[in-house]
């Protein structure tokens, strides 16, 4: 067995002693990748390449896997979000109940694309395959809190009001 | 090696009785026994996966198609591996797989040397009932050897095991999912920089399709050659015994 140690680049950063933590927890086994990718998600907010090259390391798996798992999953995000986030339920009862109209809307109104962030910052606008909240068709999940039977009218009312409230 | 202890079962594919050992797969036997089944992500010396079900049969008392290079056979299995509806199958997928991306064969630099076009071929598909989709995938020439023309890719996989199993860099993985699946090196990085990248071309020898080649050919040009791929597998299983 040859004992191959990844080069890896020192940091000082803080958060990265959070991830290592996680890793520890799991004796940096393969299997912890996704354990992981939440830890880095959690400690930086998105995942970026420099820390997967560092995770990849540690767990000693190839880059192309651990990019692979993280694109793979809606959940990681591989950009700094904004200041808030929506996340619009694409599922099927949300699907019918008109979830196309407020993306429409947020599209419009908050010049953003699905999937992307407001210039300013303030507003980061992704999607979510279902968030399992049927019955409050069409669901938005706004920072964490479910916001369910939507116009365009009210979830623009309401993504405003969140963004006004901390200026 | 403990070939005693494996058993024989015998079984019937298309009518002819064959026997085999236990532990091999329906594809396998059918091979040896010069029956011949349509694959595409199969390759011999390379992990199956099943990903392009091209290699589905039918077996008796079962309703299901099972693709041919993942299931083992049993005693008594009676296998069909050309019928009406495996030929109707068979060829939805590959009209699938035509419309998905772009696969114009008059531009293609493996016209003629391409396994999907071959497949085509055999199957006999002359009309894609499905849009075609024609996404603009990207090109990747930035190695200076190879090019990436993720427009004729099929996902098969071929490159990213034969990379990771007999090269055993894993350069390559699938990103994404659905639709927006990709094949990528490392982190999504230009195949140019790839730092994990060895520049064997064991992938893009064993692509089926234009979606890898060797920068520098032109229309028809880039015929692809496999013959390393089971010789290497026979040596390292030599080397482990």
């Amino acid at each position: 067995m040859i004992d191959y140690v990844h080069p890896e680049v020192p940091t000082q950063d803080k958060r990265w002693r959070l991830v290592q933590a996680e890793m520890r927890k799991h004796g940096n086994a393969h299997s912890a990748l996704i354990q992981t990718l939440h830890a880095v998600q959690d400690a930086y907010g998105y995942l970026d390449p420099e820390t997967l090259e560092r995770v990849a390391a540690n767990l000693r798996l190839p880059l192309s896997k651990v990019w692979g798992v993280a694109t793979f999953y809606q959940h990681f995000r591989m950009k700094p979000s904004g200041k808030h986030t929506c996340v619009l339920c694409t599922g099927t009862a949300c699907y019918i109940k008109g979830a196309g109209e407020l993306q429409r809307a947020v599209e419009e109104y908050f010049k953003v694309k699905l999937g992307g962030t407001t210039e300013d910052g303030e507003l980061s606008f992704l999607s979510a395959r279902c968030v399992g909240a049927c019955g409050l068709a069409p669901v938005v999940v706004v920072d964490g809190e479910a916001v369910g039977k939507l116009t365009p009218e009210a979830l623009i009312n309401h993504l405003e009001g969140v963004i006004d409230a901390d200026q | 090696m403990s070939d005693q202890t494996v058993s024989i079962k015998t079984l019937k594919i298309d009518g002819r009785d064959v026997s085999a050992r236990a532990d091999e797969t329906i594809l396998a036997v059918a091979q040896q026994n010069g029956i011949d089944i349509p694959t595409l992500c199969h390759l011999d010396g390379l992990t199956p996966v099943g990903a392009c079900r091209l290699c589905l049969v039918e077996i008796a008392g079962s309703n299901k198609l099972l693709p041919a290079c993942v299931t083992t056979v049993r005693e008594g299995m009676e296998v069909f591996t050309e019928s009406e509806k495996l030929n109707r199958y068979r060829k939805m997928i590959l009209e699938l797989l035509f419309s998905e991306r772009n696969h114009i064969c008059a531009v293609c630099v493996s016209n003629g040397h391409c396994d999907l076009q071959d497949l085509a071929v055999r199957l006999g598909v002359d009309f894609i009932r499905y849009p075609y989709l024609h996404p603009v995938e990207k090109v990747d020439a930035s190695h200076d050897r190879f090019v990436q023309d993720d427009n004729r890719c099929v996902l098969c996989g071929r490159c990213v095991r034969v990379c990771g199993e007999l090269e055993g860099a894993h350069t390559w993985d699938f990103m994404g999912r659905g639709v927006q699946t990709r094949v990528i090196t490392d982190l999504d990085t230009p195949w140019g920089e790839s730092d994990s990248c060895t520049r064997c071309g064991k992938c893009v020898h064993v692509c089926p399709t234009g979606a890898l080649i060797e920068k520098g050919r032109s229309v028809a040009e880039m015929a692809k050659r496999r013959q390393f791929l089971p010789y290497l597998t026979l040596m390292r299983q030599e080397d482990q015994q």
